[in-house]
């Protein structure tokens, strides 16, 4: 085992590698990497804000959930009292309605009792006419009324 | 090896696998092996740096494919894999380096990486490459696992030397390198000499202890895996299964290691005190 040439043929050797590797080898993969690492930590920033926004974003939505649930259940509540009211009033309108119909139909009522019973009383007298006047007929001869008839017709 | 061979010796199949392809020069020919007994320094151990380079090699050209196509959207597997190794590397370095250096990441990815590879030949048993080049290429010797020679270990590491002392002159210019050498630990001028020596041990014990680290663990690792694969044959997956799976850990271990302390070096290198 002896130092001979080799030595030198080694370290040159050495050298060169050394050389090229710092020259080829290294920069494109080292920026390569650092490159890369930067885009992980971008990365990591945007997630990460996205993660806040999202949360950001959530209670937003539950706190607008819960305002529109209190205006919902205030919307219900006015539309109860709305419907009431509206029951109420219809209620009122039909109660109105209906004495109305009733009067009206009591008054009809009335005026065709009466017209009924002013026909009646027409009718009546003119059976109490057509009776007198059989009796009348049956009863008076003429003779005893000629009298009258012919004053009757001597005014005429 | 089977009882047949009879001609091959343990010692000598040991010897064997321990052995480099050797290339050298001699009268102004090309020699191989034996020849390049005497060719002293000027001799190349061509399969440590053909498998050294070749895994330098590999492993750039994955990661520069990866990087040429890296997306910063969603990335395949194999960028998956390259980044993950990009990000433990650049994870290291922040923890222990604080100054801004252009160099130091790329350094450690390619020390972590290719010594890694490199380790990791030792995984592929012990026959199986030299054997084929035997039979199919006429290479009497051939030693896979780079990191068992201790030129590559000390090719490195003295590159690192280099670049600690470098810096340190860089950082602190000549006289503030002086002075660290000379001040520290005693700052009085009688200390002067004893300073230099310590602080001089220091320095030269960091290439040594770093290059003789990741040796010594994986030339023993290797002579583990030669010894095992001496055994009869009904013995060697039971041995060296269990061998094989500890010494992944040790692979990444000291490729980490050496990693590590480069960067801790470096960042020394880069302190003023």
């Amino acid at each position: 085992m002896n130092i001979n040439a080799t030595l030198l043929g080694q370290a040159f050797a050495f050298a060169f590698f050394v050389w090229f590797c710092m020259k080829f080898v290294w920069p494109p993969l080292i920026t390569a990497i650092e490159e890369r690492q930067k885009k992980i930590l971008d990365g990591l920033t945007q997630a990460e804000r996205a993660g806040k926004d999202l949360q950001l974003a959530q209670a937003k939505a539950s706190e607008q959930l819960k305002e529109a649930k209190v205006q919902a259940a205030d919307i219900v509540e006015q539309a109860n009292k709305r419907g009431a009211q509206i029951v109420e009033e219809a209620k009122v309108e039909g109660e109105t309605e209906r004495s109305k119909i009733i009067t009206q139909g009591e008054a009809e009522v009335e005026a065709e009792r009466n017209r009924a019973r002013e026909e009646l009383r027409q009718q009546v007298a003119i059976l109490a006419i057509a009776g007198a006047e059989k009796i009348i007929k049956r009863s008076i001869d003429k003779d005893a009324n000629s009298d009258i008839i012919d004053k009757l017709v001597t005014q005429l | 090896m089977t009882a047949k061979d009879e001609v091959l010796t343990s010692s000598a199949y040991i010897q064997h696998h321990l052995t480099n392809a050797k290339m050298c020069t001699v009268d102004g020919n090309i020699a191989f092996n034996h020849a390049c007994a005497d060719a002293g320094f000027w001799t190349w151990h061509i399969d440590s740096l053909l498998f050294s380079v070749g895994l330098g090699v590999l492993f750039l050209f994955v990661f520069y494919k990866v990087g040429q196509k890296a997306t910063t959207g969603v990335p395949g597997k194999l960028q998956c894999a390259v980044e993950m190794m990009i990000e433990f590397v650049d994870t290291s370095v922040k923890d222990t380096f604080h100054g801004r250096s252009q160099v130091i990441a790329p350094l450690a990815l390619t020390i972590f990486v290719w010594i890694f590879l490199m380790n990791a030949m030792d995984l592929i048993p012990v026959d199986f490459i030299p054997e084929a080049a035997k039979q199919l290429l006429g290479v009497p010797y051939l030693k896979v696992v780079p990191t068992t020679d201790l030129n590559i270990t000390f090719g490195l590491s003295l590159s690192v030397f280099f670049l600690i002392v470098f810096y340190s002159i860089k950082i602190k210019g000549v006289s503030g390198f002086v002075k660290e050498l000379t001040l520290q630990p005693f700052n009085h001028w009688v200390f002067i000499p004893v300073n230099f020596l310590l602080e001089t041990i220091s320095l030269i014990a960091k290439p040594i202890s770093l290059s003789l680290r990741l040796f010594g663990n994986l030339y023993a690792g290797e002579l583990i895996f030669i010894l095992i694969a001496l055994m009869p044959w009904w013995t060697q997956a039971a041995l060296s299964v269990p061998w094989a799976i500890f010494h992944i850990l040790i692979i990444t271990l000291q490729a980490f290691i050496f990693m590590m302390l480069t960067i801790v070096y470096l960042s020394m290198a880069h302190e003023d005190h």
